[in-house]
């Protein structure tokens, strides 16, 4: 039974955690012509927005309700509804998320009310999909606002089967794939390409890999998201074979999925190592009802090949994780089938999967708790984000980046974790890190009554390969 | 929180030209049609660079979540400024009023872990909302644990990131400047400067508004050491605590580029009589004619004939260097758009290299930057007021520029349309200060311009270019 050791610091240091409106932001940015609005001051936005170029270098669409003094006192209804207008006639979106920050809930918002009366006012825009999601910066992570935001979006523009006339397995090769945040436009890819092999059709909701994949096109700007699951697919949905979701933290939104069309559910926690890519394989035997291919057996065989080589290296490895639960979870599952040790797990902000996550403690806070935690248990790698390379040079290790943000990298957001060449990969680059930076040496003895030379006995520093 | 009155004070800057035209201070932002960050970004930017200081953000986690560790500003030295620090504020302390609370033992715990020689505190929107007295507890915070504890109250509703940087400045000229006088002048060790003038003087200066991106400021420091100006402080680019509080003892602040501290200046200048003019240190005009202000301003024979003897060596070399460059560049067509704050002063730097600068943001310069803008470029210039992506290519287009200068967020605007760019503000990660940072810029510049990686996006896929030329013919054929 895991320890959840909850915060006991009045200081945050060098903070793990993003707000929700950044996992909105993200979630909507997975669809097409779409463009969130983060109801709050200007800073909130921009904030926002330089975390996602830094990441994905890319422009990012994000607009504010841009909260002043007078608005923030008194109300800012009007500011919701213009902002919604403005967007809505300047770059006629298929979908504005309306994602209420911390100053917006504490001053008492209701999104809700105000996109009503938007609608209400407004029928011109009646096409446009408009969607309020509580997601105040007080509370949860990027993964809560991520996963409330596409909730709130599957409940607003998903019809019901009746309503609709839709029923499972209508559209006989398509598979509905809800995708956690911690799946990178690399890791969508190399999904479809998975479904493709058994003949299927997979509908990413959202798709960053359609969107947010570093892709030059012929037009030169454009004010609102390029690719992403355009929202004609969400009125068919309820047609699929079945619906995929990876990711604990979707489970409800899988839930608002089911209950509105029917379509039976298969519930990944996440695609990290052999044992997660085998409940896919087996998940997508059972729906596609074909054999694996080929090409898949020769996959699993090379992973399996890969897991020998490499053990020698991650066997017994202590290893220090900071990283939202979903990601989180991936990690300890893939190195522990590996036999390393997690020494220290961090997270953000507690949701109920850390009871499920099979390591001693799990302890709520930030990179600093990494930092002492893993100085500590003598942890010999980290994984992290950016942020925590500080970090692992503080401590003398190697760090494998991962999660939000990578800023200090190039095309860290395409990297492919999953599947069982994902892993395979992974697992090479787990490896290498140890086996240049983290080789343990023994130190060399001179015996006290030794004829080497005398020039050897100046101390040189330890080689730093 | 800052009553509306406090804010209108601060917006009412009589240093600042926007004052004299009819909207004083800063626009007002559009819901759904704005750009740019907050008051709270905007102080951040301001004086983080201040590397010994624990900053301290109090407010929920966006606001320090997303933007710590995020800045191109180098230290020689201490690094406690790159180490975020947030009271991370959860929905129990703001119902349950705790918040304040949280901020007293987030001081000490700050204290305690790495004693620093004073904590800045950054008041954000939550806290200001529900009415956290922050004043209150960073004086009883400095007086428990005896470390100077500052608050600066910058929450995002206030205002624009230009408002924030005046909040900034204001926090440090009403608590730290004048807390402490400047160390004695030291031995220092000159050998590797020219032998001294009978009449030398060392002066102390402060440059206000200097942030040491990617560490540019050290081409420029070591002519100041060599001319005798101590500086005392920079606000705030490789700055420490115990340096901003001697600013008071300045014979003359020079306020680099940009205005947004301008409130600085003009408040030493009322409360020390310490004179301040307004230069920069970009390109070799701009550069010398600085130098040659603090000789001015500091009324010093000797300096002034020093200074024209290094400005002399110094043009000398660099123009020299720079030859080979210059031919690649020049005739080059730029379109800068920099929001309009450093605009003339890039200007003259492009000039120095023959570029021809065709056109210009000026959406934040004030008259007094636009009348400098048109004598350097001539009446008709293009002065662009709207920056949105599709008119800054329009005008890319129309006026066929080789290359967009501008800050990092119009990187991508310019890529995805496959237009060479140049990132000049505060994100960047190259130098460019100072007469050696023109070898720096030069060489940024032909990097982009001369890439071969252009051609390759422009061109389309050869398959297509086959089908495109098959298709002219057919139709040719069949006309």
């Amino acid at each position: 039974m895991v320890d959840i050791l909850k915060r006991n610091k009045a200081l945050s240091v060098n903070p793990l955690k993003a707000s929700q409106p950044i996992g909105g932001s993200l979630a909507t940015l997975g669809f097409n012509r779409a463009m969130p609005m983060l109801h709050g001051s200007q800073g909130c936005t921009a904030f926002a927005k330089v975390f996602f170029v830094r990441h994905f270098r890319e422009p990012i669409p994000l607009q504010s309700t841009a909260m002043d003094q007078g608005s923030s006192v008194m109300g800012a209804d009007e500011n919701v509804r213009e902002g919604i207008k403005t967007i809505a006639e300047k770059s006629r979106p298929a979908l504005i998320t309306i994602l209420t920050t911390g100053l917006a809930e504490t001053q008492g918002a209701d999104v809700h009310r105000n996109v009503r009366e938007f609608k209400d006012a407004n029928p011109e825009f009646a096409d446009i999909a408009v969607v309020g999601v509580n997601t105040p910066d007080f509370t949860g992570s990027v993964e809560t606002g991520y996963a409330a935001t596409l909730t709130e979006i599957l409940r607003a523009v998903v019809p019901d089967a009746k309503t609709a006339g839709t029923y499972p397995g209508k559209r006989k090769k398509q598979v509905n794939v809800l995708a956690s945040y911690i799946l990178t436009p690399g890791d969508l890819e190399a999904l479809r390409d998975i479904f493709e092999q058994f003949q299927l059709r997979p509908v990413f909701i959202p798709d960053i890999s359609d969107s947010l994949d570093g892709c030059l096109t012929d037009e030169d700007f454009s004010p609102v998201t390029i690719g992403g699951t355009p929202l004609s697919e969400l009125l068919t949905v309820g047609d699929a074979l079945a619906t995929v979701v990876i990711g604990e933290s979707l489970h409800k939104a899988a839930d608002v999925l089911q209950e509105k069309t029917g379509v039976p559910t298969y519930a990944l926690g996440h695609l990290y190592g052999l044992k997660a890519n085998d409940a896919l394989i087996s998940a997508l035997v059972e729906i596609s009802g074909r054999d694996v291919p080929e090409r898949i057996e020769r996959q699993r065989a090379q992973l399996q090949d890969a897991m020998l080589d490499t053990h020698f290296m991650l066997g017994q490895l202590r290893i220090a994780i900071a990283a939202d639960a979903d990601l989180l979870s991936a990690f300890v599952d893939l190195v522990q089938e590996m036999g390393a040790e997690v020494v220290t797990a961090v997270t953000s902000c507690n949701v109920p999967l850390l009871a499920k996550i099979p390591v001693a403690t799990i302890k709520i806070g930030d990179l600093e708790d990494m930092e002492v935690s893993g100085r500590e248990h003598k942890a010999q790698l980290v994984i992290g984000n950016s942020h925590a390379v500080d970090t692992s040079e503080r401590l003398g290790v190697p760090i494998l980046r991962a999660g939000f943000p990578l800023y200090d990298i190039i095309g860290g957001y395409q990297k492919t974790w999953i599947g069982y060449r994902g892993t395979r990969q992974t697992l090479f680059d787990l490896a290498n890190l140890v086996i240049n930076f983290s080789h343990e040496e023994i130190a060399a003895y001179r015996s006290i009554y030794g004829q080497k030379p005398a020039s050897e006995l100046t101390d040189y520093p330890p080689s730093c390969h | 929180m800052k009553s509306t009155k406090d804010i209108a004070v601060l917006l009412d800057e009589p240093a600042c030209e926007h004052n004299k035209k009819e909207k004083s201070g800063c626009a007002k932002p559009k819901p759904g049609a704005s750009a740019g960050g907050c008051a709270f970004d905007g102080a951040q930017i301001a004086l983080l660079p201040i590397a010994d200081v624990a900053h301290i953000v109090h407010g929920p986690i966006a606001c320090a979540g997303s933007s710590w560790d995020n800045r191109g500003t180098r230290s020689s030295g201490a690094t406690l400024y790159r180490i975020g620090m947030t009271t991370d504020l959860t929905e129990q302390d703001i119902v349950m009023g705790r918040a304040e609370k949280r901020l007293f033992h987030a001081i000490k715990q700050a204290i305690d872990t790495y004693s620093p020689p004073a904590v800045f505190i950054y008041n954000t929107c939550v806290p200001a909302l529900i009415g956290d007295d922050i004043n209150a507890v960073c004086k009883s915070a400095q007086e428990r644990w005896g470390v100077p504890v500052v608050p600066i109250d910058s929450a995002g509703f206030y205002g624009t990131k230009n408002l924030g940087n005046r909040i900034a400045g204001d926090a440090m000229v009403n608590h730290v400047i004048g807390t402490r006088d400047p160390d004695p002048l030291p031995e220092a060790d000159r050998t590797n400067f020219p032998a001294v003038t009978p009449n030398f003087k060392v002066h102390d200066v402060n440059l206000v508004g200097e942030y040491n991106i990617a560490g540019e400021f050290w081409h420029v420091l070591p002519l100041l050491d060599e001319l005798g100006l101590r500086i005392l402080c920079t606000l705030s680019g490789d700055a420490r605590f115990r340096e901003v509080q001697t600013m008071h003892k300045a014979e003359v602040n020079m306020m680099v580029c940009s205005k947004a501290m301008v409130n600085v200046a003009r408040k030493l200048n009322q409360q020390y009589g310490t004179p301040w003019f307004e230069g920069s240190f970009y390109g070799i005009t701009d550069t010398s004619q600085s130098l040659r202000d603090f000789a001015k301003a500091l009324n010093d024979d000797d300096l002034t004939a020093r200074t024209e003897a290094l400005i002399l060596r110094e043009e000398t070399r660099i123009r020299k260097e720079l030859e080979p460059w210059k031919e690649r560049l020049k005739g080059k067509r730029v379109l800068l758009f920099t929001g309009g704050v450093k605009s003339w002063s890039v200007i003259s730097a492009l000039q120095d290299l023959g570029m021809v600068v065709v056109a210009t943001g000026t959406k934040k310069s004030t008259e007094e930057d636009k009348a400098r803008i048109r004598e350097l470029m001539g009446e008709d210039t293009v002065m662009i007021d709207d920056g949105s992506p599709r008119a800054l290519l329009k005008i890319v287009h129309d006026y066929k520029a080789d290359i967009l200068i501008a800050g990092g967020r119009n990187m991508y605007t310019a890529l995805k349309a496959k237009v060479p760019f140049l990132d000049i503000n505060q994100e960047r990660e190259f130098g460019y200060e100072g007469y050696r940072g023109m070898l720096e810029l030069v060489r940024q510049l032909a990097l982009t311009i001369e890439s071969p990686v252009w051609e390759a996006v422009r061109a389309p896929a050869p398959w297509k270019s086959k089908a495109q030329k098959a298709a002219v013919t057919s139709t040719v054929e069949c006309a």
